[in-house]
């Protein structure tokens, strides 16, 4: 390997590690703030990408119905549950959230669509449809469930990842997608050309985690999240609501996968199931920063990326192999730098 | 409902099983073969997970390995299935012991992710490596036979297949019956517990890996040589998850249970394929997954606990009789009374800038109750940490009949005679009191792997249980023996863990606040046990808070007030030591 492949290799794994690192931030939210380590969020940076490209051929992507399918669920579980508690008078309100609010999105996105919108406009709605999804699933499958154990949660976090998948099937057909680049712009750096593309990537994935790091340091509800994350029972004692706080986690985090989506569908054909494999990658950098910091996920990942962009120098089929036998060094090294207090499982 | 009503319903159902074949059409009995093949692994799954704790998503993987092994073996190498079995459960358990070496130290949600992990690496060889056959898989895989007779129809593979599942679960069950299953049940207690108790927790999770991929390697071996053709798909992630399925659907931690639920899973997913089409239309292969994730969301959402234990709650309970009288286990040599049993010497263990214990010094002497009190924050449970092997301290030594124990694991310290109680009790809830009490005896007891899935460990269990016994009478709980550990007040739940504690036949028993929490009959009944246990002879050592418990129950204290040794004397010169008063009053007027 010549010293420009490597450099070529390193380029291509960097862009690909800060898709990754922008979908680990994400999923560091979420655990931090509900415990669930939500393995779709590849899922909803691969459904972004079929969306936007639907939304690129000028058809109504299935992300509006399936939005609205979850949005009925939702609805319907959040009722049963208020009327469960005795709290009617709360209806309203939840009508409002569950039902009214997405359904106006996805209206808005249906009319917007049949005005032959230009590619920013495009962009937005494709994020718009997406960000409900995650918050949606959350009232139905998680807040159920919020008290239980870390393994039932990833164990219902594994099946419900399933469920999408087959959900994307659905709605999106089994076409992989490639959508047009966000820019033919290029430059050259030290003889080796980089794509503009490359360069946006890299450039979102830093904004955004310097938003999120603004937004945690600057903001009261940035704050209350990570009260949350730290201890919840201290923080509803604040007056903080943990499942508000998840929710707000969740559209966070999902607005986060979107873009990864957005970002790869130029760079790689994106096919329904292609979720799964950006998510554990992203995962596998998460947990190098110990699923709770930040900046450890982010170089976690992009860690992932360039050892990725090797391993498919050196042997395409067995790069995810690769990858993924990783994960097991880096668990038995995070296991033995952090000594977590023992947890009893529960019978 | 007695042993003999069970062995009947056992019998019954074997019955109707071998029958089956007879009465039923040939689709139902590969339907059955399957679920017989699934019930395996979710098995398997049901101790790893169930009974051990460790959620494991990769099981499919190792069903893979078998099963690409014995292909191999058979119909790429034209050997016979049966070499095929030896390299697929030899390589099989290798990996499954590789693995757990590297991961089983891990804890909760990390050592799940890694089976994720080495599930999903293992997957992806399949459909990658030269030889295999790539995604094609591997065709024309011969059928098992016994000389010149081949099990080519469903039925004649039938008799196989639930042959081995109706040995399995004899087996299974016979081992959780025996001191290794107890060992294995007591793992979700956590790892202070079962080390406690004298057992490497270490071993006992690997020793339930290994056994979860054996029967995943016989389930992949089966599996092979019943469809007569592999490829990657069936031994993917997804697969993986169904297996993890099947064993919560049945109840996770019930055996039956793997069985139960790898029918339930089976025939659902099969009638999901034959009524989706009928609701909707050219969308079946799509919403079947979706359909059947939903379906195991709402189950654990709703019925965690899985169906064999529910059912299993309307059924009447086993009658047990009261253990007989039976030769007593092996004793150890205890030490002479006035001897010297344990020394801590210049003991300082630190937490970064905080010196929890800083150079405390003090002696137990055999036969004498010592307390060891002090404010909060004294240091009192880091000491009791280290004497015990939960912590390690810094520098100092700790020396326990005669032998150094400062960097002992806490097994090894538990079995070298130091039986430990908990400030808060670690009982194994679901376990009756005699099986807790039981847990004790490990480290006493001998009986292997073989012995106990051979059930020819009956007259070691017998002494067992009558030690238990003999332990519950001692403390005053031997009136019923089979009731529920966790429906006990907390006081008895305190007794009982001394009765667990006695069971090891310790020459020390170090109790970690023993008074904290209870009524004060209840401390009375405890202050009256612990005078009478040193009227036996034993040695204690008491971690308290209570001054009263302790000042009309201990020979000697030693008082530690922010990690140092204040003083160290008797109740009366303690009480009246100004020191002592300072520290715990904050000076004298």
């Amino acid at each position: 390997m010549t010293s420009d492949i490597a450099a070529i290799l390193a380029i291509d794994g960097i862009a690909t590690g800060a898709v990754y690192a922008l979908v680990a931030i994400g999923t560091v939210l979420i655990f931090t703030v509900t415990r669930v380590i939500f393995i779709p969020f590849g899922d909803i940076a691969a459904f972004t990408a079929l969306t936007l490209a639907a939304l690129d051929a000028k058809r109504f992507p299935g992300t509006g119905t399936l939005v609205l399918v979850l949005a009925c669920l939702a609805t319907l579980v959040e009722i049963i549950s208020l009327l469960r508690t005795n709290e009617p008078r709360l209806v309203p309100r939840a009508l409002l959230l569950y039902l009214a609010l997405p359904c106006a999105i996805v209206g808005a996105a249906w009319i917007v669509t049949r005005m032959d919108p230009p590619l920013a406009v495009r962009l937005v709605l494709a994020l718009m449809l997406i960000t409900p999804i995650a918050p949606l699933l959350d009232r139905i499958v998680f807040r159920p469930i919020a008290d239980g154990t870390v393994l039932l949660l990833l164990t219902v976090s594994v099946a419900l990842h399933f469920a999408l998948v087959g959900l994307g099937l659905l709605f999106f057909g089994p076409e992989g997608v490639r959508t047009e680049p966000l820019t033919s712009l290029s430059t050259e750096i030290a003889g080796i050309l980089i794509s503009g593309q490359t360069m946006l990537i890299v450039i979102a994935a830093l904004v955004f985690s310097g938003l999120l790091y603004l937004f945690f340091d600057f903001t009261l509800v940035g704050k209350s999240l990570r009260a949350t994350a730290v201890n919840r029972t201290g923080s509803r004692l604040m007056g903080i609501r943990p499942a508000r706080a998840g929710t707000i986690a969740y559209l966070l985090g999902s607005l986060m996968a979107g873009v990864s989506g957005i970002l790869i569908a130029p760079v790689n054909t994106v096919f329904y199931d292609s979720g799964f494999l950006i998510g554990l990658k992203a995962f596998v950098g998460a947990i190098v920063g110990g699923l709770t910091s930040y900046p450890g996920a982010a170089i976690g990942a992009v860690g992932v990326g360039i050892l990725e962009s090797f391993a498919s120098f050196e042997s395409s089929a067995l790069k995810d192999v690769i990858v993924f036998s990783l994960l097991i060094p880096i668990l038995i090294w995070r296991s033995l730098s952090s000594l977590h207090s023992e947890e009893e499982i529960e019978e | 409902m007695t042993r003999l009503h069970v062995q009947l319903a056992a019998m019954v159902a074997m019955l109707c099983l071998a029958a089956a074949p007879f009465l039923l059409p040939p689709f139902t009995i590969t339907l059955m073969n399957y679920i017989g093949v699934y019930s395996l692994v979710a098995i398997g799954l049901a101790l790893l997970t169930g009974v051990g704790g460790i959620v494991s998503f990769g099981q499919a993987a190792f069903v893979g390995i078998a099963a690409y092994a014995t292909a191999w073996v058979s119909a790429l190498n034209g050997q016979s299935p049966w070499v095929g079995l030896l390299l697929a459960l030899t390589l099989t358990c290798s990996i499954a012991t590789l693995l757990g070496l590297a991961t089983l130290r891990l804890q909760g949600h990390f050592l799940s992710l890694s089976t994720v992990a080495w599930g999903l690496a293992i997957g992806f060889l399949f459909g990658n490596v030269e030889g295999l056959g790539r995604f094609n898989g591997i065709a024309s895989i011969p059928p098992i036979s016994f000389g010149s007779y081949a099990l080519v129809s469903s039925a004649q593979v039938y008799f196989l297949i639930w042959g081995i599942v109706a040995a399995v679960l004899w087996i299974g069950y016979n081992l959780l019956d025996s001191r290794l299953g107890r060992a294995m049940r007591a793992l979700r207690g956590g790892n202070t517990l079962v080390e406690s108790l004298g057992i490497s927790a270490f071993r006992i999770k690997l020793l339930i890996f290994v056994i979860a991929a054996f029967l995943a390697a016989l389930s992949g071996w089966l599996y092979a040589h019943m469809s007569r053709f592999i490829s990657p798909g069936p031994f993917d992630a997804g697969m993986g998850i169904e297996y993890l399925m099947m064993s919560m659907v049945g109840g996770a931690g019930s055996l039956l249970g793997g069985v139960v639920g790898a029918a339930i899973v089976t025939l659902l997913k099969n009638s999901v394929q034959d009524y989706l089409p009928l609701i909707a239309k050219g969308a079946s292969g799509q919403l079947e997954i979706v359909a059947f994730s939903a379906l195991f969301i709402l189950f654990l959402q709703w019925a965690r606990q899985g169906i064999v234990p529910f059912v299993g709650r309307y059924l009447p309970k086993l009658r047990r009789d009261r253990p007989q009288p039976a030769p007593a286990l092996p004793r150890r040599a205890q030490p002479a009374p006035g001897e010297l049993l344990l020394k801590v010497d210049g003991a300082e263990r630190r937490f970064g800038g905080l010196v929890a214990v800083n150079n405390v010094s003090f002696d137990v002497r055999s036969g004498e109750i010592l307390a060891v009190i002090g404010p909060n924050g004294a240091g009192k449970s880091t000491m009791f940490n280290c004497l015990t092997g939960a912590l390690r301290v810094n520098k100092g030594d700790i020396v326990f009949a005669g032998r150094s124990i400062t960097r002992e694991a806490q097994s090894r310290i538990a079995k070298a005679g130091i039986a430990r109680t908990f400030q808060h009790v670690k009982l194994r809830p679901r376990m009756s009191l005699l099986e807790n009490v039981m847990l004790g005896t490990y480290a006493r007891t001998r009986t292997g792997l073989l012995a106990s899935a051979l059930r020819l460990n009956r007259r070691e269990e017998a002494s067992a249980q009558f030690e238990a016994l003999r332990q519950l009478e001692r403390v005053g709980l031997g009136d019923k023996p089979f009731d529920i550990a966790g429906n006990l007040p907390l006081g008895n739940q305190r007794i009982l863990e001394i009765a667990r504690a006695l069971a090891a036949d310790p020459a020390l028993l170090v109790l970690d606040e023993p008074a904290a929490g209870l009524r004060r009959q209840e401390k009375l009944r405890l202050a009256e046990l612990l005078r009478s246990l040193r009227n036996d002879h034993l040695t204690i050592l008491i971690v308290e808070h209570d001054m009263e418990f302790v000042m009309s129950l201990v020979d000697r204290i030693v008082v530690l007030d922010f990690g140092s040794k204040l003083c160290e004397g008797d109740p009366a010169a303690i009480r009246n030591d100004e020191r002592v008063q300072e520290a715990y009053l904050g000076g004298v007027a």
